[in-house]
């Protein structure tokens, strides 16, 4: 086991050395850099200020330079400093990473009960009233934008019955925790509708699948009652391949909320990598981008040991 | 019974929402959010807009456009004796300007704001890594002479049209140990208090200042204690950054925020024009033109555009007033050139080109163009009078002006293809090089008084001599404008002024380097209880006069 975990830490990191230095090109190839956009708007904007500015902000310099001298630093614990926040970068990583957890873990866990909930009722009577219903509302989870969602919600939730905020993480001067609540109530729902019903899907899926094997008949055979089969005998093996899902999807979380915040006005990791490519904030983009590999990575590898616990017979 | 219980909870919180105090916060609505609050370092809009209520410059054109005292007790003009011509080394003449500074200013932490500050504040922006690039660059000064505790004289290289106009002044008490500390380059926008510390009150010498501030999401302002002007309206400001436009109207409708900044960084006209539609009585709505020129970029070296009477068809074949009357419902001014109306500098007889469909094809005949039978001109080498038109993708509303362009356009029997790209490969790379092949579209800002040197000036067409840097992408290049340029960034006699300003306009007209469109109107909707709010149009933003707002 623990030969397993060191040889899986050694291929992560030279996933996170080989990644970094594609991100780091990929920004770079983009055209322009963030100065360019600032000529059109700034009357004080004069070709020596401008070659300047390129020079304090290091733009003057050939990429792969520029990539080892972050890389440099990197490993000495420096990830250098944002130019779109003008902060260091952990600084400003570090507030956006605890308002993502907040966020992700809400939604994560809220989606998963649902998913277990309705996939496993839908998966019992396959074709029955229920399992249509549960298909119906996976089915819509799936397809309906999530900007869309988030707009409804906010429609109906804030403008019309004003029993949420609209935005933000809470109330200025007042900062407690039933305000605190109230602010993430929907956008934790939005997210978690969202990725309920691929989640319904594959336990739905699993369940069906599991509930036809020989060791539940035998189960049943022998006077097993139902809910005893489906928790016991069924619901764990069905677990092997919905255990894979959820960790990949739950390293995208970190980097894939973009929308939720943006439309619920929450400063998370999804939106802080956005505007730092966009803004060609090279150091923060990176280390953001970097951190959700890392936390794909590390998810991947609770999912293979999970692998182990779920079944015995998994040898890692 | 514990889902009941949480419930309960859930409910009761929900019902807290619309328990409010009434008007002692004011929540502004921003789209956009400042990557600093260093007022002087690559200023953005949105910084300035933020600013405006915390720090002040010295002086700043009002809503009427006319340049103003803030931290001043009087503008320096040559007529009061506070600006003067003096003789430097060599036979030239450069400037002496007194600032008197208004002798109750005080620094949010109670240190008063001294001449010293001005010095200091002049030495950290002439020194190039510093990286300072504000509008009005303190390396115009080459010497500040500190007379007293209110008093400085800043000596100008020349003499300079815009010689009474100068930005924030710098807290040297609270700076003054960073730049002590490290003046390499890149070291001070690493280092400022206002990245560092923002809530530091010694940064602040407006009637707020910052009480917390939370990166790409709010800011939030509270009273300044030793503020000395008019007492501000609010216990407490609130700038909230919502991106998403249709959200921040849903945040607007919800009343999370109270209003939404105009000056380009709130809700787009036609979005502020469908509010407006919808809720007529909800909020007060003010379009205000700005100096955000929107326009049409011809290249020099197109064969096709290098005969005047093409770009004059060009010109003439836009239905501009209908456009503007259908997508904006009239709200911003067709554009003669690229001086707005409202400045000082417009010349009311240099003429709108109106909408002139027979015109514009009698003047392509007469330049040797004829239609063919698809309908698209063609000259006697055969050449077919066809452009690629270019300007930000994604940007809906320029997209639909491109449509009803390029419609009015091919009446004429001009053939035009869109080629958008993003924001960033226009700016970064297309306009930069210059590799655009006719017209691209998009929007200009300029300072009130600010001559066409970085659009129009020769030396400002982006080149490798000036490492890509000039801003006169259309390539325009001509004597007489650039020696009004020289001429009229050094003249002080208000009426030659605008004379030379005069003469530019109407060298621009007759030469058409670029197809004006129109003026951008900004959409300043705010709450029908709010008073005292004046948005001016131009740079120096309604949050300069933030102190007069007040719930009525």
């Amino acid at each position: 086991m623990t030969r397993f975990i060191l040889r899986r830490v050694g291929q992560a990191l030279i996933v996170l050395l080989v990644m970094s230095f594609v991100i780091y090109s990929l920004i770079g190839l983009m055209p322009g850099d963030p100065i360019d956009v600032m000529i059109a708007s700034n009357p004080g904007a004069t070709p020596e200020v401008v070659a300047h500015l390129r020079a304090i902000y290091g733009l003057d310099q050939p990429i792969m330079l520029r990539y080892w001298y972050w890389l440099v630093a990197a490993l000495q614990g420096d990830f250098g400093f944002s130019r779109t926040h003008s902060q260091p970068v952990l600084e400003v990583l570090g507030p956006a990473l605890l308002q993502t957890c907040k966020l992700m873990f809400a939604s994560f866990i809220l989606s998963v009960l649902l998913a277990f909930a309705l996939g496993v009722a839908a998966a019992l009577k396959p074709g029955g009233i229920i399992d249509n219903i549960v298909s119906l509302f996976a089915f819509a989870g799936i397809s309906v934008p999530v900007f869309w969602l988030a707009l409804v919600m906010i429609l109906v939730f804030a403008v019309q019955l004003h029993w949420f905020p609209a935005s933000g993480i809470s109330t200025v001067g007042d900062g407690g925790f039933n305000d605190y609540l109230r602010h993430l109530v929907m956008p934790v729902t939005t997210l978690a509708l969202a990725n309920t019903g691929h989640f319904t899907r594959f336990v739905r899926a699993a369940m069906i699948e599991t509930l036809r094997m020989d060791h539940v008949r035998t189960a049943r055979a022998k006077g097993a009652g139902e809910g005893r089969i489906v928790m016991i005998h069924a619901l764990r093996n069905a677990m092997i391949p919905v255990v894979t899902v959820m960790a990949l999807s739950f390293g995208s979380l970190f980097s894939g909320a973009l929308i939720t915040e943006t439309m619920f006005a929450q400063p998370g990791m999804g939106k802080m990598i956005y505007d730092a490519i966009l803004g060609n904030d090279f150091n923060l983009a990176l280390t953001g981008l970097l951190f959700a590999t890392l936390v794909t990575l590390l998810s991947n590898l609770v999912a293979d040991l999970a692998y182990g616990w779920l079944d015995p017979r998994i040898s890692l | 019974m514990k889902f009941r219980a949480a419930l309960a909870l859930l409910l009761a919180t929900a019902g807290a929402a619309t328990a409010q105090p009434k008007h002692d916060t004011l929540t502004i609505g921003i789209a956009q959010f400042p990557s600093s609050l260093q007022p002087d370092i690559d200023p953005e809009v949105v910084r300035g807009y933020a600013m405006g209520f915390v720090i002040r410059q010295i002086t700043a054109f009002d809503k009427d456009w006319h340049n103003t005292c803030l931290l001043c007790t009087e503008l320096p003009t040559l007529d009061n004796g506070l600006a003067k011509i003096e003789d430097l080394p060599g036979g030239k003449k450069g400037m002496a300007v007194t600032i008197k500074l208004k002798p109750d200013l005080q620094w949010g932490d109670g240190q008063p704001v001294t001449a010293k500050d001005i010095a200091f504040t002049w030495k950290l922006g002439s020194d190039p890594s510093s990286g300072f690039s504000n509008g009005n660059p303190w390396n115009r000064a080459t010497k500040v002479d500190v007379v007293d505790d209110h008093t400085a004289v800043l000596h100008l290289d020349k003499v300079r049209s815009d010689y009474n106009q100068w930005d924030q002044i710098l807290p040297e008490h609270i700076e003054g140990a960073i730049v002590a500390k490290d003046n390499s380059a890149g070291a001070y926008i690493n280092g400022t208090n206002y990245n560092r510390a923002p809530i530091n009150p010694g940064l602040y010498d407006g009637p707020f200042i910052i009480t917390s501030y939370e990166s790409g999401n709010q800011i939030v302002m509270e009273p300044n204690p030793h503020w000395s002007g008019t007492k501000p309206g609010f216990k407490r400001i609130v700038l909230r950054h919502i991106e998403n436009t249709a959200a921040l109207q849903a945040n607007l409708l919800s009343g999370d925020v109270d209003m939404v900044a105009g000056e380009g960084v709130g809700l787009t006209i036609d979005q502020a024009l469908s509010l407006q539609k919808a809720h007529p009585d909800q909020f007060h709505y003010e379009f205000k033109p700005s100096l955000t020129y929107e326009h049409i970029d011809l290249k020099k070296e197109n064969k096709l555009l290098a005969d005047v009477r093409v770009r004059r068809a060009l010109l003439m074949a836009m239905d501009r007033q209908t456009m503007v009357d259908r997508l904006f419902q009239g709200k911003q001014p067709v554009a003669a050139t690229w001086v707005n109306p409202l400045s000082p500098m417009y010349d009311a007889s240099i003429p709108v080109v109106k909408f002139d469909l027979p015109g514009a094809k009698a003047l392509l005949k007469e330049a040797g163009w004829t239609p063919g039978s698809d309908g698209v001109c063609r000259n006697a080498a055969g050449d077919r009078l066809a452009f690629e038109l270019g300007t930000t993708a994604g940007n809906r509303l320029r997209e639909l002006q491109e449509q009803v362009l390029q419609s009015n356009w091919k009446n004429a029997c001009i053939e035009v293809t869109l080629k958008n790209e993003p924001a960033r490969t226009l700016f970064g790379d297309t306009l930069k090089h210059r590799t655009y092949t006719a017209m691209e579209m998009y929007g200009w800002s300029s300072a009130v008084t600010e001559s066409p040197f970085r659009t129009l000036g020769t030396s400002q067409i982006p080149n490798q001599a000036n490492n890509f840097g000039g801003a006169n992408y259309p390539g325009f290049s001509d004597a007489k404008m650039d020696a009004d340029i020289t001429a009229v960034d050094g003249e002080l006699d208000p009426a030659k002024q605008k004379a030379i300003w005069a003469d530019m306009q109407k060298l621009y007209a007759d030469q058409i380097p670029v197809l004006p469109l129109f003026f951008r109107a900004e959409p300043h909707i705010t709450p029908t209880w709010l008073q005292g709010y004046t948005p001016t149009g131009q740079g120096d933003v309604s949050s300069y006069w933030a102190e007069n707002w007040h719930a009525g």
